[in-house]
């Protein structure tokens, strides 16, 4: 599974299933981020553009920027969020996803793989 | 870990939601070693600190502490902090870590013939055991703790170690400040950690100590008081006792009283997920009114909470006022203080037996 997942230098992560992509953020992003309280996210039927800003997720630290690392149309988002927001520092990966989106258009080419995120990330913490 | 006044500090250990609670609900454990302790001593040692003090120290008994302000001639705060009276001429003074060297510096400065001044942040560490339970769960091999008053403290053993134990804290709950030799704080910590553990105890972060404060509406100095912000204008005049004598800043304050001060702390609450944060503007009516000093996400009272500094002499409670979050605006209303009151209101009450 973990194979499949994709990255962004910006701390999200994301599966392909055919059209559908499931949005979340970085196991390394919530435990900076801290306990999360709060997430703003967009309302289905909402058309993204690779990189734009789609929400805003709050821990007791700071409020930090969502961004969508595809161009899509937003299918659904985790509604179990809105009461259980610590099921993104819980399950990052798996019941803490954010967002479902319809694939516009190609994968963007700067996605990074598990490796390259691993990279990434510890290029910044060092 | 994050840079706190130049330590390197935990900002959580596992989860702020569940350090925080840890210390409503049993006890949490702080390591709080980053705060200044300064020695004052000498026969002029009252009359020198009562001379750069806000709060009377005459009022203080050997054994006995309190809170008090150090202002600057104009009123401005320079710092909070706590003062110990050890014995009739001998105090420990705690103050805030990012403001250590400000402090010894000024006091420095004031200092007369025959009072010293020492610096024991290094060699003496300063642990917190808060919260409702933090008396039952010291660990074996301490000294009994219910007979010492709120505000009180007295030399003792904790896990069979020497400590002064102090019946103060920073989170609204009962519980301890425990002073102990600094080669022998690791065994105390891990004493209190082993032995509580089983009940709900946990070692607890800055965002646990920030979020339990700003519950209990204690002022954290650099958010809601700086050096352009008097003591009436922050809610301490009750520290300010200007029948005592001459002191810094006296003149000043005795002015801002008269006249009322112009700017007020008050407190807001939000719905969840607005979460107020330091420097965000606050306004009435359309107007710019003032700006938040401290806000975070309340885990124990299930909302965002906020102190705010606003220009008006008072602002009722039940107000509505916006703020600014995230770029929009965002409704708060304005609510009494403290926000939690915390079981250090029973620990007021002449001491349990």
């Amino acid at each position: 599974m973990s194979k499949e997942r994709r990255y962004t230098k910006s701390h999200e992560w994301l599966t392909v299933d055919g059209k559908t992509v499931t949005v979340g953020i970085t196991d390394f992003a919530q435990s900076q981020l801290g306990d999360v309280v709060f997430l703003e996210l967009p309302n289905p039927g909402r058309k993204l553009a690779v990189r734009e800003s789609f929400g805003v997720v709050e821990s007791v630290k700071a409020a930090s920027d969502l961004y969508a690392p595809v161009a899509g149309k937003v299918v659904a988002v985790n509604e179990k969020l809105a009461a259980k927001p610590e099921l993104v520092n819980q399950d990052p990966y798996g019941d803490g996803w954010l967002l479902k989106l319809e694939l516009t258009g190609d994968l963007p080419a700067d996605l990074l793989d598990e490796a390259g995120y691993k990279a990434a990330t510890e290029a910044a913490a060092g | 870990m994050v840079d706190f006044g130049g330590w390197e500090l935990p900002q959580q250990y596992t989860s702020i939601r569940d350090e925080h609670l840890a210390v409503r609900k049993a006890a949490g454990l702080f390591d709080i070693s980053h705060m200044g302790r300064l020695v004052v001593e000498g026969a002029g040692a009252e009359a020198y600190l009562q001379g750069l003090l806000t709060n009377d120290l005459a009022t203080v008994a050997p054994g006995h502490a309190i809170y008090t302000l150090m202002c600057k001639e104009d009123g401005g705060v320079i710092d909070d902090l706590v003062v110990y009276r050890e014995t009739p001429e001998r105090f420990l003074v705690v103050v805030n870590a990012s403001n250590r060297e400000k402090d010894s510096a000024w006091m420095r400065e004031h200092l007369p013939e025959g009072v010293r001044l020492e610096d024991h942040t290094l060699d003496l560490s300063l642990i917190a055991y808060q919260g409702p339970h933090a008396h039952e769960l010291l660990p074996p091999a301490s000294s009994p703790t219910e007979d010492i008053a709120y505000f009180a403290f007295r030399p003792g053993k904790v896990a069979g170690v020497s400590a002064l134990i102090s019946r103060t804290g920073y989170t609204g709950e009962d519980g301890f400040e425990l002073f102990v030799a600094s080669d022998k704080i690791g065994e105390v910590w891990d004493a209190i950690l082993a032995h509580g553990r089983s009940h709900g105890v946990l070692p607890a972060g800055l965002g646990a100590r920030d979020a339990t404060r700003l519950e209990a509406a204690l002022r954290l100095y650099g958010n809601d008081m700086d050096e352009t912000v008097n003591p009436y204008e922050a809610g301490l005049g009750w520290t300010v006792k200007l029948g005592k004598g001459e002191f810094v800043g006296r003149d000043a304050l005795v002015k801002v009283k008269e006249q009322r001060p112009k700017r007020t702390l008050i407190g807001l609450r939000t719905e969840p997920g607005i979460i107020p944060r330091h420097g965000a503007a606050v306004s009435h009516d359309g107007r710019r009114v003032g700006a938040v000093t401290s806000g975070t996400h309340s885990f124990f009272l299930g909302h965002p909470i906020a102190l705010a500094l606003v220009e008006a002499p008072s602002f009722p409670v039940g107000e509505k006022v916006a703020i600014e979050v995230r770029g929009r605006e965002a409704a708060a209303e304005v609510v009494k203080l403290p926000f939690y009151r915390g079981s250090a209101r029973s620990a007021t009450a002449p001491a349990r037996t």
